[in-house]
């Protein structure tokens, strides 16, 4: 693709890369979209709204590549607040000299992500910037979903007592990109989690609808959560090693890489916070889900060392786990 | 007759100063009395005027040896109205940094418990005022038994007597106790008191192979014999301490020197009031369990300390390993009911008593290095010791500095003094942060400290780094970041009384790593500071660490990109590292991914001893590899330094290593000795890093050169750095009593901190 001269001609051809390929999840091309507030009543009694912005290097990488990543994302962020999403935007940033066919690839699997999740992209935007304004793709969605009735959930709700789950094993999403990016003569089948978890989400209100928080795990990883939920809650976090699930590859290669899966982003993982009276039905029905399979109660909330994350380790010690401000830099002298 | 009050300041309460100006005044005849008041003894004399004179003489001349007289001031006052001298209740005033640490038993109590018609035999709790707990019983200021944990014993009419008596050794001794009024001992076994002598039914069972807690002063230790390997084995299996050397316990200098090889200096060390645990060379031949330290040259040794610890040692008769009572990483355990939880895998019984242990005292750790004394840790006998910070810095503002992130220590200035905590733990484990915190508000509530600023490290993610930012905002108090390197020069600077205007001196930082300022670890820096402000004039060669903390544990991480650098890839022995994902740490170096550069002392004596086969692929204790590779070079006789490069970088000079890995690894293909290739490297290091500060020295100038940073440590390397630093006649200012590792950082940082704040030179600006 060329930015500037051929002008329009290049814009006609990038739109056309995406209508023909949101063809049926798009109407008649008008400069934005119209919903029907009565049918969006119906489903609950407040609007969600939220966007972000994606960059992934590589585009593609086992498990997923940057347009999927970009439909789960703004779903998850939707669903996570308690809300069903229901239509998407995407912005997309072309640098100069992107391959027709990545673009088209990308568009593709956008649009089969956003199918199969029943959450159509309504309206978007293309430009093309000079080589090196961008890097290769970048992508913006945007969401709007309508939040079901009763459900309340935030990141300052979380009581003593409480359970912490998650739907299955943590850090493949991190693990997958740093091997697709590192060329680590690794030999190793991690891929990435990127999966829309508004379905998963919707049945684990239906079990729980006493549910605290939830969050999708995303960058900063679990840590970061759970980290976030003890400062914004005032309550402790103690976590078990043991009940924490992480693939034996993935814990392997964080071993050889020096870093923490704890702190390696998911893109197909929720932390929730269940009252106790709760947590049976919440589990059973995360495991009945097929993103789900691997859900575990990892942990507590405790009115003990409020702000902290602590793990209990397989050896019978204790760590902190800490929010970093830095990279994971060494710290011993 | 003339009146005077007497303001006598200093290290004076708790140290017999009392009693001791009672005495005096007798002796001189001299009316009045006096009182503790907080921050100082305060007299009121009346008599002739030289007399007076006299007796203030002897006030500085005469004080009891764990008295230290910092001024005497005099004034006249009213005159007194009563006759005869007296000892005055202690008043509340402002507190001071006058407490003392924890002393040894005296002599005079140890023949007093040995002695079988003395009302104190064989009674483990017996003090005086020369002797017994100070610190870790005192709960708040003035030093009195009140404010201690001994104030839930009252004094029987026997020890009433001798607490009244000023002619008596415990005349005022806070902690006095008999086994009429006093604290017990008793043998806990599944939860049941054991009848019978504790101590010998203790003796029993640790002769017999049993391990045992023991409360002490500071702590609780665990016990076993020493010379049992089935003991040992068991204690580290219990304890999940595979190789970490054990301190052992001797019951007297006669059984030091029948296992260790000690000097009358380390004889002195040992007996000293502080009693610490002494590194001393092992007698290869002693009948010590292997187990005890592993593959190490040295031991830490101890002597009994207690009236309990000396009848223990008498009974058993062998050396005893005495370690820390704690779970893995964990601080030491101080309280019974924590001991009792925490410690029912690990030991067969408790050997206990009901005198509360008012703070957490870890036993501290001493070192000959080049033939001087060097603190390695600071805990119980040696904290707190105020100390004075150098000239220029007597106005200093309160500044309360918080040190490291492992062995940690908080520093508190008040007024010209500077008092470094205790030895605080790491703080990898909540349970040590707890403490850590804990203590901030100990040592602030007990010195009444209301800091101006808070100092800090400049590593954003150390546990103190944090948690002074936070402290500094809840407080609107400036936060003062030093550069961890400037902090450990800066310690010893203030340490060595390099007086605040004295000018800039050349340091050499031979340390693990610190954050450094250009974002890059930093561990092998030669710096030219003064107390506000430090520049970094020269560099080990820096190396990526792939892996980032994974290069502390696995020093092989640190060797390959070493090699790699020094002989490049296609060179380096394959051999060397059968087994390990060599191809990925490679691919995490070309990628830059999680392989910080870092110019670090530390990882390039971990190479080394990964290179020679004498480090683990995994690590299971800090500076494992080094002692090590220093143990395995002390074998060897003199032999040349292995040659470093040097050159400029940008305007930084580097010393590069790459030439000495290059003739390592053909001494090494060649079947050189271990031990010499192991002593060719230290003698390298220090000859590259020595040489080139004094050439920096000269070129800017600076009077000094000062050395710290954990790799200090290595006696061996020291001795060589002084070696050939000391000819140059440039002052050399070296480690003593404040750690040269991060223990020592607290103080370094308090004095950038009380600069940078503006401690108005003299005359002003
Ligand atoms: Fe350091
Ligand atoms: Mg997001
Ligand atoms: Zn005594
Ligand atoms: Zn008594």
């Amino acid at each position: 693709l060329a930015h500037g001269g051929g002008g329009s001609a290049m814009r006609d051809l990038i739109d056309e890369v995406f209508i023909e390929t949101f063809k049926g999840t798009k109407g008649a091309p008008e400069d934005q979209a119209r919903f029907d507030l009565a049918a969006l009543m119906a489903q609950g009694d407040r609007l969600a709204f939220t966007t972000d912005g994606f960059v992934v290097d590589p585009l593609f990488f086992p498990g997923g590549d940057i347009g999927k990543l970009a439909v789960c994302g703004t779903i998850n962020d939707l669903a996570v607040g308690g809300a069903r999403p229901v239509a998407l935007s995407c912005a997309v940033i072309i640098e100069e000299g992107l391959a027709l066919d990545t673009l088209r690839a990308v568009a593709r699997s956008m649009a089969e992500t956003a199918g199969a999740a029943g959450v159509p992209i309504v309206t978007g935007d293309t430009k093309v910037v000079a080589r090196g304004a961008c890097d290769k793709l970048f992508i913006t969605t945007t969401g709007i979903g309508v939040v079901r009735t009763g459900v309340e959930v935030g990141i300052a709700r979380a009581r003593p007592g409480d359970v912490v789950l998650v739907n299955g094993q943590l850090g493949d999403h991190g693990a997958a990109i740093l091997n697709a990016r590192g060329d680590l003569a690794l030999e190793s089948d991690i891929a990435s989690d990127c999966a829309a978890l508004h379905g998963l989400i919707d049945r684990l209100i239906d079990a729980a609808p006493g549910v605290r928080m939830m969050r999708d795990a995303t960058r900063g990883g679990v840590a970061a959560v759970l980290n976030e939920l003890a400062a914004a809650s005032g309550v402790g976090v103690r976590l078990r090693e043991s009940d924490t699930p992480i693939r034996a590859d993935v814990q392997g290669f964080c071993e050889i890489l020096g870093l923490d899966p704890l702190y390696l982003a998911n893109e197909g993982k929720i932390v929730a916070v269940v009252p106790p009276e709760q947590e049976g039905a919440a589990l059973q029905a995360l495991r009945a889900h097929p993103l789900g399979g691997g859900a575990a109660a990892i942990g507590r909330i405790t009115d003990t060392r409020p702000g902290r994350v602590v793990m209990e380790t397989r050896f019978g010690g204790e760590r902190i786990v800490d929010m970093l401000v830095g990279d994971q830099l060494p710290r011993i002298c | 007759m003339p009146s005077e009050e007497i303001i006598v300041r200093g290290i004076v309460q708790g140290v017999g100063f009392r009693p001791f100006v009672w005495r005096l005044a007798q002796r001189l005849g001299l009316d009045g009395e006096v009182s503790n008041r907080g921050d100082a003894v305060v007299i009121v004399a009346s008599g002739p005027p030289p007399v007076l004179d006299a007796f203030a003489a002897a006030l500085a001349a005469e004080a009891p040896p764990l008295a230290r007289v910092e001024s005497i001031e005099r004034r006249a006052a009213p005159s007194f109205a009563g006759s005869g001298f007296i000892i005055a209740a202690s008043a509340p005033g402002t507190v001071s940094v006058g407490i003392v640490a924890d002393i040894a038993t005296c002599p005079a109590c140890r023949a007093e418990i040995a002695d079988p018609a003395a009302r104190r035999h064989r009674y483990a709790f017996t003090n005086c005022t020369d002797c017994g707990p100070r610190f870790s019983i005192v709960e708040g200021l003035p030093y009195d038994r009140a404010a201690t944990t001994m104030r839930g014993f009252s004094l029987c009419a026997a020890c009433r007597a001798e607490y009244a008596d000023p002619a008596d050794r415990r005349f005022h001794a806070q902690p006095i106790a008999c086994p009429e009024c006093g604290p017990r001992l008793w043998l806990e076994a599944g939860g049941e008191v054991i009848d019978g002598d504790p101590v010998e039914a203790a003796a029993l069972r640790l002769r017999a192979g049993k391990i045992l807690a023991i409360k002490g002063i500071g702590g609780f230790h665990i016990a076993c014999d020493a010379t049992s390997e089935a003991s040992v084995a068991e204690l580290r299996a219990r304890k999940h301490r595979p190789t970490k050397p054990l301190a052992v316990m001797l019951r007297d200098p006669a059984m030091v020197e029948a296992f260790c090889v000690a000097g009358d200096a380390e004889i002195a060390a040992l007996t000293h009031p502080s009693a610490p645990i002494l590194l001393l060379r092992l007698r290869p031949e002693s009948a010590l369990a292997a187990a005890v330290a592993p593959g190490q040259n040295r031991l830490g040794v101890m002597l009994p300390y207690t009236p309990l610890h000396h009848q223990l040692m008498e009974t058993v008769g062998r050396p005893l390993v005495m370690t820390s009572a704690n779970r893995s990483g964990e601080p030491q355990i101080f309280r019974d009911e924590a001991a009792r939880a925490g410690l029912a895998e690990i030991v067969d019984g408790l050997l206990t008593h009901d005198r509360p242990i008012a703070r957490r005292l870890d036993d501290s750790v001493v070192q000959f290095a080049a033939g001087r004394p060097q603190v390695m840790r600071r805990g119980r006998g040696l904290a707190p010791a105020p100390r004075d910070l150098p000239a220029g810095f007597a106005p200093a503002p309160p500044v309360l500095a918080l040190g490291g992130a492992l062995k940690s220590a908080i520093c508190l200035t008040i007024g010209g003094k500077a008092l470094l905590s205790h030895h605080l733990g790491d703080l990898d484990e909540p349970a040590t942060q707890d403490a850590f915190e804990q203590a901030i508000a100990d040592y602030t509530v007990l010195f009444d400290h209301r800091p101006a600023a808070i100092a800090v490290d400049t590593h954003p993610d150390y546990p103190p780094s944090r948690f002074g930012a936070a402290l500094a905002e809840a407080r609107g108090l400036p936060l003062i970041a030093v550069q961890h390197h400037h902090a450990h020069i800066a310690a010893v600077m203030a340490e060595r009384g390099w007086p605040l205007e004295g000018g800039p001196v050349i340091g050499i930082a031979l340390d693990g790593l610190g954050f450094g300022e250009d974002g890059t670890i930093w561990g092998a820096e030669i710096l030219l500071c003064d107390y506000r402000d430090s520049r970094r004039l020269a560099r080990l060669r820096p190396i990526p660490l792939a892996g980032g903390d994974a290069a502390n544990r696995e020093p092989w991480r640190v060797l390959l990109a070493h090699l790699d650098v020094a002989l490049g890839p296609e060179a380096v022995p394959d051999a060397l590292f059968a087994g390990l994902p060599v191809a990925t740490l490679r691919a995490m170096i070309a990628r830059g991914l999680n392989a910080p550069l870092a110019s670090s002392t530390g990882r390039l004596f971990d190479a080394m001893a990964a290179l020679l086969g004498l480090a683990p692929p995994r690590l299971s204790f800090e500076g494992e590899a080094a002692m090590a590779l220093q143990a395995v070079a002390e074998m060897a006789g003199d032999v040349p330094p292995y040659p470093f490069g040097r050159a400029p970088v940008g305007n930084l000079m580097e010393i590069d290593p790459a030439p000495m890995w290059r003739a390592a690894c053909a001494d090494l293909a060649a079947g050189c000795s271990l031990d010499s290739i192991a002593r060719r490297f230290h003698a390298g290091v220090a000859e590259s890093f020595a040489d080139l500060a004094l050439s920096l020295a000269a070129a800017q100038g600076a009077r000094a050169i000062a050395l710290s940073g954990g790799v200090c440590q290595n006696a061996l390397l020291l001795e060589m750095l002084v070696a050939r630093l000391e000819p140059s006649g440039r002052s050399l200012l070296l480690p003593g009593e404040v750690p040269a590792n991060d223990g020592g950082l607290a103080l370094g940082q308090a004095a950038v901190a009380a600069a940078r704040l503006g401690v108005a030179p003299r005359g002003g600006r």
